[in-house]
């Protein structure tokens, strides 16, 4: 082949693998767009973020549509995931230490690892299927609670915790447990303050995104959560939430109650990506100071 | 005597035995939060298991080829929402690979020398951000934007593309085999009415969802290409694309494929976006722009319609069939991804 056409398929392939780049970023730039646009009425409208939605009403000659908030549904939302976080972490935290710290390379360390990550596979509407199944066989009064839902998101973010906590202590160099093994502590002592301690960062980046993931989960909630219009109301009662919210109010007819989803999904995005931001400043902190101490 | 020998008192542990309870009690806390890791596992396979017994005992194996779901009669067959889920995917991901890996191809081979290398950092982190977008928020993006486009302008311009490519190559089709040509003219994957919400434009939510899972691992592939390997090719004369082809490409490929499994796994359990933009309809759809259904959005949406036990049960093990399908994706996947890991090493993990 010749030189110039060699070149010209060179140039070719180049440009084509650009456009699939673009194309990837379209549909990003789509929904942010449609997201802001549509919702930016609601959510910059007085009551937002303290207010209940306002009842149905699409705009007729001499009527005003108000938007009212989803002060209910964020209450579920911090509700859900606060108790989702409390049971997760705990249990990710310490499967973490076993694998990393007990197990190394021994069978039982490798299945926890390979259960975490099978467990990463399953779907969120099976987690919720799943809590639904077991309240209802053994609960039955508070299947529909918010105590169903949390324990259907921490389904969810046990294996992030665990999986991320497991890399972040496998960072952490053996010198620093020798060097806390020489100084005569205790293994409980050394891996709670020393390796913990070094491994914070990437534990702390694990948790974020686990509460990134189950803040925007709706398909699980369905199933448990239930929602309501109320909000939280205690464990043991239905409770709303953002995405369910936006499940609800998209499917509806209503043009405020559509604006009021819009600016619900806007608002799970900020939630959302600024925590995965997040997590990813403080993932970068930490390899900074890794460079740093090597 | 005990000053003889001072490495004794060095060895001697103080409070020997608080410190053996301390340590044995630590162990045991964090033995049960790795034993809770395997029995959420083992209990989420056994609850839908037990919970489907009554599905189970009614239809048997049947009811994955069974393709009527009607209440009245009490008959339930899964064979639609299996359909559905395994058409949606495989079309999202035929769509989504391309895509995902020639971002993929770009950002770590072909981008000019003249992109800065942090412009091309942040741009492989925003294709990553999509993938923390929620389910919801891709189903209500593609039920208000991408369904009314698909419906005055996708979806009309495919059929009218297929017609006419019909008409053009029906005369040399039916002169080589009439039977070809007569299945090809009675089972285009374009008829029926278009409605928008529909199977084809739940395959496409689903190809932008898993793009950026395929774009992410497909990428960590590349880039654990050795440097060697491509230089060598750039060494004997050829072109970046020749390079990336002939000596970056085949040594990916098993990541690469691992990469597009994991994104399948992650499309056939997707519900939110599925169900908001596929119809939900129970019959089995016969055309790309029929509505349907798949497992996932069967459970989201009958769940809180359902009239009785039986019907539970069938949307229980609806969910199992959903779970160890995609387990077994999942787990090939790991597979095939462990195995491109580990003979370099990278990491130590």
């Amino acid at each position: 082949m010749g030189a110039r056409i060699r070149h010209g398929v060179n140039l070719t392939a180049t440009v084509l693998a650009a456009l699939t780049l673009v194309v990837v970023l379209i549909p990003l730039a789509s929904i942010l767009v449609t997201a802001f646009q549509r919702g930016e009425a609601a959510l910059t409208s007085p009551g937002f973020f303290t207010e209940s939605p306002a009842n149905p009403c699409s705009p007729r000659a001499g009527t005003v549509c108000h938007y009212g908030g989803i002060a209910p549904a964020l209450d579920g939302t911090l509700a859900l995931v606060g108790l989702a976080a409390l049971i997760s972490v705990p249990i990710g935290l310490a499967a973490a230490i076993f694998v990393v710290e007990y197990g190394r390379d021994r069978p039982s360390a490798r299945l926890i690892t390979a259960s975490a990550d099978v467990l990463s596979g399953v779907p969120s509407i099976v987690a919720g299927l799943f809590i639904y199944t077991y309240m209802a066989a053994n609960y039955p009064q508070i299947v529909f609670s918010a105590l169903s839902g949390s324990l259907a998101l921490s389904v969810l973010m046990i294996p992030i915790v665990t999986r991320t906590a497991e890399e972040a202590l496998r960072t952490v160099p053996n010198s620093q447990r020798e060097a806390a093994e020489a100084l005569g502590i205790t293994k409980w002592k050394a891996t709670l303050r020393i390796t913990l301690g070094a491994a914070l960062p990437g534990i702390v980046t694990g948790v974020l995104l686990s509460v990134a993931r189950a803040a925007g989960e709706a398909a699980p909630l369905l199933l448990t959560a239930f929602g309501n219009n109320l909000g939280f109301q205690g464990f043991t009662q239905p409770s709303d939430a953002i995405p369910l919210l936006v499940y609800d109010f998209a499917t509806s007819p209503y043009q405020n109650w559509i604006a009021l989803a819009w600016g619900a999904a806007l608002t799970l995005i900020v939630i959302v990506l600024g925590l995965s931001i997040l997590s990813r400043l403080v993932l970068a902190r930490m390899a900074r100071r890794l460079r740093g101490s090597a | 005597m005990r000053l003889a020998n001072p490495f004794r008192t060095l060895l001697r542990r103080p409070s020997q035995g608080r410190r053996r309870w301390g340590d044995l009690a630590f162990r045991g806390i964090v033995t049960i939060g790795a034993g809770a890791v395997v029995g959420v596992l083992v209990a989420i396979l056994w609850i839908l298991w037990t919970g489907s017994s009554q599905s189970r005992a009614a239809f048997g194996l049947g009811i994955v080829t069974n393709p009527t779901w009607d209440i009245t009669t009490n008959v339930f067959g899964l064979l639609p929402m299996i359909d559905g889920t395994l058409l949606t995917s495989a079309i999202a991901l035929v769509l989504a690979v391309p895509i995902a890996l020639g971002s993929s191809i770009f950002l770590t081979q072909l981008a000019p020398k003249a992109l800065p290398s942090a412009l091309k950092a942040a741009l492989a982190q925003v294709v990553d951000l999509l993938a923390a977008i929620p389910s919801i928020v891709y189903g209500f993006w593609g039920l208000f934007v991408l369904v009314p486009y698909m419906r005055t302008t996708v979806d009309p311009g495919l059929r009218s593309a297929y017609d006419r490519l019909g008409n053009l190559v029906a005369p040399t089709v039916h002169a080589v085999s009439p039977g070809a040509s007569a299945w090809a003219g009675t089972h285009s994957p374009f008829t029926g009415t278009i409605i928008g919400e529909d199977v084809l434009s739940a395959s496409i939510v689903l190809a932008i969802m898993v793009i950026p899972t395929v774009a992410a691992i497909s990428r960590d592939a590349l880039a654990a290409v050795p440097i060697p390997q491509r230089e060598a090719a750039l060494a004997l004369g050829a072109t970046n694309w020749e390079a990336t082809r002939r000596a970056v490409l085949p040594y990916a490929r098993s990541g690469i494929f691992g990469a597009s499994i994991l994104g399948l796994g992650r499309a056939l359990g997707e519900t939110m976006a599925v169900t908001l933009v596929i119809g939900n309809g129970l019959a089995p759809p016969t055309s790309l722009f029929n509505s349907g259904s798949t497992l996932a959005s069967l459970i989201a949406t009958q769940f809180s319609e359902s009239t009785g036990p039986l019907e539970y049960s069938v949307i229980i093990e609806a969910g199992l069939i959903l779970l160890l399908i995609t387990l077994g994706v999942n787990i090939v996947a790991r597979a095939i991804l462990w195995r491109f890991q580990s003979p370099g090493g990278a990491g130590g993990d």
